[in-house]
């Protein structure tokens, strides 16, 4: 065996790439409690307030500290650079996008115009030569999607039903295997490809085949410049990492290649937290690191993700508040077997919340099973309790689905690591579908005729049979422009803005799933019920568009744990995916939807009219599969329960549910606190739901917050919002009043 | 079968009992409390009347979140006025395997019949009482309810005597309960008793003023402050409270 290998046990993973195998082979699964936990040491604490220097900085400029406008960004495009020069041999995990701390690249190959908008709005000059090589030589991503577009699909994307399409940037949601780089070495990875493509030549020379070729010779090239990355850094990633500190680096610069060259929406760092701890625990074995020592290596290698920056346009802050990068990483989990994948790295992690403070960054994920170890369950509530950070995805719905080592992609959506890849697809706007069903395919705020022109519903009063025939049809036609507006936009990003250093770390032979989503969803739910169990009158404008509608009578609402409207949902989500999945997509993905919507909910909700269920124009939607505002009536756990009724088989991509509780309601100090949310989380999670996000905290801070951001106490205070955390302050005003809105009905 | 009169439910509950509890708020109270913070659920009718089986039913929908320690809390208003009910409901309760525990202020206890039998029969079926001392005074406390504390404290003495488990809860009002002589009376009472296993604290707020409005009630108490941490504080001391 390898040196580098010394003390693993072996396996099938030794002669083929196969970190699942070396995972479940080696861990030391941990059923203590969180005593072991050692504070920051000095050399983080001086760091972590250099980079909280720096984000004030940052903060105090509008939001971007520092661009580039001369170099486009790639895995070699910068020397070693550092968070400070005076600091440098303090930091024990080093690697930086840029040549500067917080510094955004310069990214083209999604669309030449978002990367110079986006530095045009924070003040800075792009370079004229870039601008003329990535408009004349170089095609980019979106100038090539918007070549292909038929008029129908920009229409829908004008009028805002198809909306988030990610034809301006680059996709995201792909998570290397950057375990691989620690465990095997770049050239073992080098010479695995290379079998790869020596293997893809049979037959003919098929368009498949040929791209395939193509591809894997580009992540070959990735392999080689990663080399050359950390080379710079004086670090020597040919070879295996041989102990804990060394393995960290390595899978950081696999990473750091990613988001060297891609600037997805989503860039998750996967589930590399167990797979760590096998080298912490084998360097605490052979006496070469301390406990301090290890919690300091995650303390830096979390600062690190603290500070993954893309340079963005104002249109795309709005959809995604906050600069988040989704930087996911997951903890916990049970294996195949049964055993508990908690190991004592899995504390360490959700420590470098109390070491460094609250943060969006790592959107850190509890992969959550009852049965994890209590004094795991109790931790993890216990830091929720104190942060707000965290959310929690249930392990018992996604392990069947996708085995005991899959990743987070984006927000709450599962992969198996290094197996697959994802074809992010934003969403439709099923709220504005209804609309649309009832005014023929009519957009009623802009008049312009975006749909098949059905004939209108014109009765005065809404037929329940009617509305859902109608509906069903404008649905089929939705899910057909939507799947193929897909199909369009990751043709080209395979074609121009291709993720080479990712799937250099996946299996060639990748399994790709097609990632559509839902947004509205609890509106359509609650306008059906209304019509259904009410009498919802139609309100029309000059032309017999109908604008408004009066609703008379009470009617059953998602979110009270009432059949009645809880079964309307389920048909919902299932009537939608069964027409998605009728559709060819691209490259044989596999289509699964979401019900997720971000911060995008309020943006979302500016360009949907009014509804039947009482909703009006403009009001923000609710996000994910939260229930509309003010419908829950029975508390929170029969909220919990409508929403653990959605069959997550139907929605393999996620059902996001946010919830804010007050600290009050969970009990009298933060240990009672810990002890509820807990259970909670048990019994929303034996009863089958797949997602939740936990805010603990009352609106009165929310208020203060948004009136005094500069109080210190504000500075990291960090809320969970549908798929993501982000530091409250830097949401727009309007998102503000929309998580304030939401968490105020809740506490009466 | 004896219907319940039902003022709400409240399915999520963490600070009424051990664990996460489902709250049924019975309707009709007899005490007048002048910090009432629910005056709409003193009148004894409602249009709201459930089984035992459908609020059992319902609140099995929440099993999964009560782990070991969770379960029922029957509140009101006054759960004790609808004895025969709450004697169906826990008994029935009983059968399912729910912990079962009253929030009450003890005001209908009589050693009287048919009261007395009722009340020892469904103390079989109860596994803990969240007891509101409103005034240990007499004279205050008839002032602050309008009903008279001798058969509540008596009531205790009789939970001490079958060593029925309760949870003392005091509710904090300035000028009212607020005075340390009081206090150490409350917690010599409590020193009296066997049977104790918490004492709570509880700060008064004006959150329920709003119902008083709404039910067209003058509500005489005035605009009184919550007390400070501080005070609050002290006064845990002196009850020997959580």
């Amino acid at each position: 065996m390898k040196n580098e290998w010394r003390g693993f046990k072996s396996g099938h993973w030794e002669n083929d790439v196969n970190v699942r195998d070396f995972i479940q082979h080696n861990y030391t699964p941990y059923n203590g409690n969180e005593d072991f936990l050692t504070c920051a040491t000095e050399d983080t604490a001086e760091l972590w307030n250099e980079v909280q220097r720096l984000q004030r900085l940052e903060r105090e400029k509008g939001g971007v500290l520092d661009m580039e406008t001369e170099v486009v960004s790639s895995i070699t495009s910068y020397g070693a650079a550092y968070i400070s020069d005076e600091l440098r041999d303090r930091e024990k995990i080093v690697g930086l996008q840029t040549d500067k701390p917080l510094k955004r690249a310069f990214m083209p190959y999604g669309g030449i115009k978002m990367a110079e908008d986006a530095c045009a709005t924070y003040g800075y000059q792009p370079s004229r030569k870039l601008h003329e090589i990535f408009t004349q030589y170089h095609k980019t991503h979106n100038q090539a999607v918007f070549d292909a577009y038929t008029p129908e699909m920009r229409k829908c994307r004008h009028n805002k039903i198809l909306t988030g399409l990610p034809d301006t940037y680059g996709r995201g949601r792909i998570v290397g295997d950057y375990r691989r780089i620690p465990l095997y070495g770049i050239d073992f990875l080098i010479e695995k490809k290379r079998e790869d493509l020596s293997n893809a030549d049979g037959g003919t020379m098929s368009d498949e085949i040929i791209r395939l070729r193509e591809e894997v010779a580009e992540q070959i090239r990735s392999l080689k410049l990663m080399k050359v990355m950390a080379e710079s850094y004086g670090y020597d990633i040919s070879r295996p990492a041989c102990n804990a500190k060394e393995a960290v680096q390595w899978l950081y610069f696999g990473y750091l290649a990613a988001i060297k060259t891609q600037n997805g929406a989503a860039m998750s760092v996967g589930r590399v937290s167990t797979f760590i701890d096998i080298y912490i625990e084998r360097d605490l074995e052979e006496g070469t690191i301390t406990e301090q020592e290890a919690q300091e290596l995650i303390d830096h290698f979390v600062m690190k993700l603290r500070m993954v920056k893309f340079a963005r346009i104002p249109t795309y802050n709005q959809l995604f508040s906050g600069d988040p990068v989704w930087a996911t990483l997951e903890v916990a989990g049970m294996g195949q077997d049964g055993r508990s994948m908690v190991t004592k790295n899995d504390y360490r992690f959700l420590h470098t919340l109390v070491n460094m403070g609250p943060s969006p960054e790592p959107n850190l994920t509890v992969l959550y099973s009852s049965r994890l170890p209590k004094s795991f369950k109790r931790y993890a509530s216990e830091i929720s309790v104190k942060t707000s950070s965290i959310q929690y995805e249930n392990d018992d719905v996604m392990r069947p689905v996708w085995g005991d080592d899959y990743s987070i992609c984006c927000c709450v959506s599962a992969t198996q690591t290094g197996k697959e890849m994802q074809f992010f697809g934003a969403r439709a706007n099923l709220a504005k579908c209804l609309l649309y069903a009832i005014n023929g395919g009519t957009d009623a705020i802009t008049g312009e005729q975006v749909g098949p022109k059905y004939p209108r519903i014109t009765s005065d009063y809404l037929d329940f049979e009617e509305v859902v025939e109608r509906y069903d049809k404008m649905m089929d036609w939705l899910a057909g422009v939507y799947v193929n507006t897909l199909n369009l936009i990751h043709y080209m990003h395979d074609k121009y803005y291709y993720e080479a250093a990712e799937m250099a770390l996946i299996d060639t032979d990748v399994k790709r799933t097609f990632a559509t989503g839902i947004a509205g969803f609890s509106h359509v739910v609650d306008s059906l019920s209304a019509i259904k169990y009410a009498r919802v009158k139609t309100i029309r404008n000059e032309q017999g568009m109908v604008v408004d509608y009066e609703t008379e009578g009470e009617f059953p609402r998602y979110g009270n744990d009432d059949d009645r409207a809880d079964i309307i949902a389920v048909n919902l989500l299932k009537t939608f995916i069964t027409k998605i999945k009728r559709y060819k997509t691209y490259r044989n993905s596999e289509p699964t939807t979401s019900i997720l919507t971000i911060t995008s909910n309020v943006v979302y909700g500016k360009a949907t009219g009014s509804m039947p269920d009482g909703r009006k124009a403009g009001e923000p939607l609710s996000p994910g599969a939260n229930p509309a505002y003010g419908a829950e009536k029975n508390g929170l756990l029969a909220s919990l329960n409508s929403i653990a009724k959605l069959p997550y088989e139907y929605a393999l991509d996620g059902i996001s549910n946010t919830q804010t509780i007050s600290p009050s309601a969970l009990g009298n100090n933060d240990d009672a606190r810990a002890e509820t949310l807990y259970h909670i989380l048990d019994g929303y999670f034996d009863k089958g739901a797949h997602h939740l996000n936990v805010n603990v905290f009352g609106v009165d801070k929310l208020k203060d917050a948004m009136e005094h951001p500069e109080k210190p106490e504000y500075a990291n205070f960090t809320i969970r919002v549908s798929g993501y955390a982000v530091k409250f302050i830097d949401l727009t005003r309007e998102q503000q009043l929309d998580v304030i809105a939401r968490s105020e009905h809740r506490s009466l | 079968m004896t219907k319940g009169l039902i003022h709400s439910v409240e399915t999520f509950g963490a600070a009424d009992g051990p664990g996460i509890r489902y709250i049924i708020f019975l309707q009709g109270c007899k005490m007048r409390c002048r910090y009432c913070h629910n005056p709409d659920t003193w009148r004894m009718d409602s249009d709201d009347m459930r089984s035992a089986e459908a609020l059992l039913d319902h609140a099995e929908r929440y099993r999964a979140y009560w782990g070991s320690d969770g379960g029922i809390t029957v509140s009101g208003g006054e759960p004790l006025l609808q004895l025969d009910f709450l004697l169906e409901l826990f008994k029935k309760a009983k059968l399912r395997g729910i912990n079962t525990c009253i929030d009450t202020a003890g005001q209908p206890f009589s050693r009287g019949e048919p009261f007395f039998s009722r009340f020892k029969e469904l103390m079989q079926y109860t596994d803990l009482l969240l007891f509101d001392i409103k005034h240990i005074d007499p004279a205050e406390h008839k002032a602050l309810t309008a009903q008279p504390n001798e058969n509540i404290l008596d009531c205790l003495r009789y939970l001490s005597e079958i060593k029925k488990p309760v949870w003392i809860r005091h509710v904090i009002v300035e000028g009212i309960t607020d005075n340390d002589e009081y206090l150490r009376q409350t917690r010599e009472f409590i020193d009296s008793l066997d049977n104790v296993e918490r004492v709570e604290a509880l700060p008064y707020h004006g959150m329920g003023v709003y119902k008083w409005e709404k039910l067209g009630i003058k509500y005489t108490l005035g605009n009184i402050k919550p007390p400070s941490e501080k005070r609050l504080d002290s006064v845990r001391k002196i009850l020997g409270a959580t």
